[in-house]
């Protein structure tokens, strides 16, 4: 329904406009304290307007946060996760579209159901499943008693054991195991015309070509708005590096190191709260999600212009 | 030997019977046309023969060779598709080029063919534009042009036309017919529509509900249509009825309100024996009133530019005839009818089938006159 009525008008910028103001001040709030001294910050009223601290104070939350490491390790796990969710995704979307097989209806309803049970939920499991990636076959050697036999026949005791705690592949793998993607790619596969599959077979090309050929192509924005998403999903992860990661020198990322910024009782210690310099720490942090999300919308318009919908 | 060579073939879905034994040969370099109303089976023959269903029960050989189990590439066909099916992505040439690409001929040969094929449908203006800038007629143009390149043994054209406006359905159609005389292949053209049909063919399948109902010349099609129902879906506008029993004794078709329809010779049939007497509008004739054979109204009359189309009730029945005259016929006119015994058709009441009427033969010249 399209509306042109100058009150209309009026009120639904009047709506955005609120939306934006609601939007954007915790932000200035955010990037005002981020500009004054330790003093200004924690003195009332509230400052309103940016000081002159802005460069010292990133200086030391960027040496205390050891964030030049920590940021070359969030954007590795960034980029594992969109490439693997974009590839993963694009994959199993594929083999569900476009192939007949048996229980692939149960295999789509497994599938969706783990969207309603995000990492959040099943992390203890998922957490043993890190510890070692390989417990579930052991699981099932120990239930089936294969691994009894194996033991008596051969003497030797099956023990399956891959530790994925403090890798990037045990950052990346579980935030690649979930269906959205699939979702995206599935929803897009479906609109494509079966005659432009049966022009592809009768031109010769077999599945993997056709994926490669015209599925790939057609969805290049798809892949440009998973992309975008993920790697916001993933550069904002905190929980689950908390959990996996011990040794945060190694492999810390920027998040939970922004946690680390933020005073309450621990890292004070009744002290005066630092919010100088966690909120110039916010700002260095935000900066590449914002970056990729600037850059992929460019990409997405450039995309929608040039197909012929 | 039939390049295609349909033996049997049946296609169900689930318990749904869509084609139930079909027998077809489609000779070297013929094109046919394989006509019917929607859901009568016809796209799924083109398809089984293409490769893109799987055939339940029977046998279909291409070039002598059984192809049951052959995938769509390697069966030699090449098809047109109703929504022409181009790659959106891929510019025109790309989308000419493809199955080339996919058959791993080199860069230069392929442009040179590309060039080559376009140039023959012309479309060299448009080689590098994508299909969403292009008319529907150029990306019908490019569909046959994907299929040309491939020098398929087969073409099979599934209702390509059906998305085009009139005048550029004439057009399209002209040209197919010339891209099949300049070629030669084997083409396989489905369509719902008698008069793609009736100019394109060289022999006409006319199918119904799953199983084929004729096969012939477009002209053998309409002037001896093999059951009421061919005849009342060749021909426009379509063939009129009107049911009857024989009579041996008064030498034709008493209709159900004794009005008796005289016959020039009587088929072999027992005396009161139940048939459909056909009668095309063209072959009607209006008459002033009580000079026909049969009494009938003027319910509406269309004028169709070069002719009019009288609508008529005869009894309860619609009746039409075609008319070249402008008479001042109001509705409610009675008029008369006459039904020259020479163009009328006979089916059975029971079985709709043609029953043959031995007429006295035709003053036509013998084919071999003509050819030679």
């Amino acid at each position: 329904m399209i509306e042109r009525t100058p009150l209309l008008n009026i009120a639904t910028h009047l709506i955005l406009l609120c939306g934006l103001v609601l939007i954007l001040t915790p932000i200035w709030l955010a990037f005002v304290a981020a500009t004054h001294t330790l003093q200004a910050v924690n003195s009332a009223p509230v400052e309103l307007w940016p000081g002159d601290q802005l460069w010292p104070n990133l200086r030391e939350a960027w040496a205390q946060s050891d964030f030049g490491p920590k940021f070359v390790n969030t954007l590795i796990v960034a980029i594992g996760v969109v490439a693997g969710k974009v590839t993963l995704a694009c994959i199993t979307a594929f083999s569900l579209v476009f192939f007949r097989f048996r229980f692939r209806m149960l295999i789509f309803w497994m599938i969706f159901i783990t969207l309603m049970l995000p990492l959040e939920v099943r992390i203890v499991p998922t957490y043993a499943v890190a510890a070692n990636a390989l417990s579930p076959f052991q699981t099932i050697l120990d239930v089936t008693g294969i691994s009894r036999l194996i033991q008596a026949v051969s003497g030797i005791e099956v023990s399956l054991e891959w530790n994925l705690l403090n890798s990037y592949a045990g950052l990346i793998l579980p935030l690649v195991a979930t269906a959205t993607g699939t979702f995206l790619y599935r929803q897009f596969f479906l609109t494509i015309p079966d005659e432009l599959v049966e022009a592809a077979r009768m031109d010769g090309a077999g599945p993997l070509r056709f994926l490669w050929d015209v599925l790939i192509p057609l969805s290049k924005t798809n892949i440009a708005a998973l992309a975008t998403i993920m790697f916001v999903y993933a550069w904002n992860q905190y929980l689950w590096p908390l959990l996996v990661v011990t040794d945060r020198a190694a492999y810390g990322m920027v998040v939970v190191q922004l946690s680390d910024l933020v005073p309450d009782q621990m890292t004070t210690g009744g002290g005066t709260p630092t919010w100088h310099l966690a909120m110039a720490a916010t700002l260095v942090v935000m900066l590449p999600p914002i970056a990729i999300v600037i850059l992929m919308q460019r990409w997405f318009v450039r995309g929608l212009i040039n197909t012929d919908k | 030997m039939a390049e295609i060579s349909i033996r049997k073939v049946s296609k169900t879905f689930g318990k749904t019977t869509v084609l139930g034994g079909v027998d077809l040969d489609i000779f070297n370099g013929e094109f046919v046309v394989i006509l019917g109303p929607s859901g009568c089976g016809k796209s799924t023959l083109l398809r089984l023969i293409a490769g893109l269903e799987e055939i339940s029960a029977g046998e279909i050989a291409i070039a002598g060779v059984v192809v049951n189990a052959l995938e769509p590439r390697e069966r030699g066909c090449a098809m047109v598709f109703q929504n022409y099916a181009l790659y959106p992505h891929m510019t025109v040439a790309q989308n000419i080029g493809y199955a080339l690409k996919v058959a791993g001929v080199a860069r230069a040969e392929r442009q040179a063919r590309v060039e080559a094929t376009a140039k023959s449908v012309g479309l060299t203006e448009y080689l590098d534009r994508k299909p969403g800038q292009l008319s529907g007629g150029q990306r019908q143009r490019v569909a046959m042009a994907r299929a040309i390149i491939r020098e398929p043994r087969v073409f099979l054209f599934d209702e390509p036309l059906s998305n085009l406006d009139a005048k550029l359905r004439v057009q399209m159609r002209h040209e197919i017919r010339r891209i099949h005389n300049r070629i030669g292949a084997t083409s396989v053209f489905v369509t719902h529509d008698q008069h793609e049909g009736m100019t394109l063919a060289d022999r006409l399948v006319v199918m119904n509900k799953g199983s084929i109902e004729q096969v012939g010349t477009p002209a053998e099609v309409h002037d001896r249509p093999a059951s009421v129902y061919v005849a009342g879906f060749i021909g426009s506008p379509a063939m009129n009825f009107l049911p009857g029993q024989i009579s041996l004794v008064r030498r034709g078709v008493l209709l159900e309100n004794g009005t008796l329809i005289p016959l020039a010779q009587m088929p072999v049939l027992e005396d009161g024996h139940l048939v459909q007497l056909g009668i095309r509008p063209e072959h009607a004739r209006l008459t002033p009133r009580g000079r026909g054979v049969i009494e009938a109204q003027v319910d509406m009359i269309e004028d169709l530019g070069a002719q009019r189309l009288c609508n008529l009730m005869f009894e309860d029945m619609p009746f039409c005839v075609l008319i070249e005259a402008r008479p001042p016929l109001p509705a409610g006119t009675p008029v008369g009818l006459d039904i020259p015994a020479e163009h009328i058709h006979l089916f059975d009441a029971a079985s709709e089938r043609r029953i043959e009427i031995a007429l006295p033969l035709p003053v036509a010249a013998p084919a071999e006159a003509l050819t030679g």
